[in-house]
């Protein structure tokens, strides 16, 4: 497969906006639920290259954002403490607890620690003996994988002062819970491609099915995401509800099996609360009784914690694709990337921040109303 | 961090019981847990999320989704890196 040009990416592009508006006979809704896939589409302007009866609506697939905030502020609390090192990936630094973020800790005093990966967290609490080593193990199927190996070879190696702040979430109990959700309308979702690579596409049928709502798994360039819309409205106009895989390039239905196998092994599904959302049943993972030495929720007590989100937030809305960031009253004004007051501000892959940093502040109607002028500039 | 990352396997390297590797993401090498990818060889491209290597994938949409990231700003996780290698480009 050959690479398009930029000039043939843009040709392509507006290839399928206007065979999407070709075929559309009614207004549909399509959730992505990937925020890489949110964060593409905003940046792309693929959202106003489609015709004006295609809707997306933005999911809750932000890691970051969906952490919650118990887990931030139980994290803070840990990484308080002295002969502690908490390891936390980058982009955990900034999320605003009830009170502060890591960051303001470890400007406190606090050795809280960026890495690339938990098993680096391995060999700093090999050369570290006398100090405790946390992980602050979070986010989707992604990132399960590594931190479950990470927790593995801990316990494999003996290293009893490695343990890891577990808050992983599950996708499909999260399309399940959006499906559910009486002020939902979504017809049709995009489904989250790199998640797939991990876990395949086999536990979306039954959601399918249930709900009678197509998932096309897609990747995340520009003219996947369009390709993606295409696919989920076709069935949409034929009434169909299946899973379609649009990225079959890096998935396949079966994912990676090895993966799967050492997720089930180290962890077991829990419910989990989403933040912004609430409690969701049985859809989280936490660490196996049998990793318990490992497990920073049992290794370290932490009081109980009462948390409290700003009134003027939104994100649980935005979270839901039931508001947009730019129906915030505080969106860009009392909160900015600088000073965000929900979770949605503060990664990359928030809706909230992607609409901000891609200049969403304020679109004009005509703008709008134009769509495809200058939009998927990058569709290449 | 939820998405992965495309790098080319320049090393294998049996670590204990785990199959690690470098990995090269244009430039910036790193080691990275090759474990879940054991039939993997030198030269090869992979999809790495956060330290792990989950799938192989080719090259081409490997370049594409480097640039893709690069262009969304989400190599972030890669500036800790120890060292930059050398430039090892991917075939286009």
């Amino acid at each position: 497969m050959k690479r398009p040009s930029a000039s043939e990416g843009r040709r392509l592009a507006r290839h399928w906006a206007s065979e999407i508006a070709r075929i559309s006979t009614r207004p549909w809704r399509i959730m992505e639920i990937c925020g890489g896939q949110t964060q593409a589409i905003v940046k792309f302007g693929i959202d106003q290259l489609l015709p004006p009866q295609i809707e997306l609506l933005h999911g809750p697939g932000c890691p970051v954002c969906v952490t919650p905030l118990e887990m931030v502020d139980r994290a803070l609390s840990i990484a308080a403490r002295p002969n502690v090192i908490f390891c936390s990936f980058g982009d955990m630094l900034r999320v605003p607890g009830s009170d502060g973020d890591l960051l303001q800790a470890k400007a406190q005093g606090a050795d809280v620690r960026v890495l690339y990966s938990p098993l680096d967290a391995l060999s700093i609490a090999q050369k570290n003996p006398d100090k405790s080593v946390v992980f602050f193990a979070i986010g989707f199927e992604t990132t399960a994988p590594a931190n479950a190996m990470a927790v593995h070879q801990a316990k494999r190696r003996g290293l009893r002062n490695f343990s890891a702040l577990v808050s992983h979430v599950l996708t499909p109990p999260a399309i399940t819970a959006i499906l559910q959700d009486p002020a939902q309308q979504v017809q049709a979702f995009l489904g989250p491609g790199h998640v797939c690579s991990v876990m395949g596409t086999r536990e979306y049928e039954p959601i399918a099915a249930r709900y009678r709502v197509p998932i096309v798994v897609s990747g995340f360039e520009p003219l996947d995401l369009l390709e993606g819309v295409w696919r989920a409205v076709v069935q949409l106009e034929a009434g169909k509800h299946e899973v379609d895989n649009q990225y079959s390039r890096v998935v396949d239905a079966k994912g990676n099996p090895a993966s799967q196998a050492l997720l089930e092994r180290v962890f077991e599904v829990c419910d989990r609360k989403w933040r912004g959302i609430g409690l969701l049943p049985k859809s989280g993972l936490r660490l196996k009784y049998e990793y318990r030495e490992h497990d920073a929720m049992r290794v370290f007590e932490v009081e109980d914690i009462a948390t409290q989100e700003p009134a003027a937030c939104i994100s649980g809305q935005v979270l839901r694709g039931i508001k947009k960031p730019t129906d915030c009253s505080a969106f860009g004004t009392t909160c900015n990337p600088e000073h965000p007051l929900g979770a949605t501000m503060v990664s990359s892959e928030g809706a909230c921040a992607a609409y901000h940093a891609y200049g969403r502040a304020r679109i004009p109607a005509e703008r709008l109303a134009r769509g495809a002028d200058g939009a998927a500039g990058g569709a290449a | 961090m939820c998405l992965g990352i495309p790098g080319r396997v320049v090393s294998r390297d049996q670590e204990d019981d785990l199959l690690m590797g470098r990995v090269d993401f244009g430039g910036v090498s790193r080691k990275v847990c090759l474990d879940h990818v054991p039939d993997v060889a030198i030269g090869d491209y992979v999809l790495v999320h956060v330290g792990f290597a989950l799938s192989k994938i080719d090259p081409v949409e490997a370049q594409k989704i480097f640039d893709l990231l690069r262009e969304l700003d989400q190599l972030g996780e890669l500036d800790e890196a120890v060292e930059p290698l050398s430039f090892r480009g991917v075939p286009s």
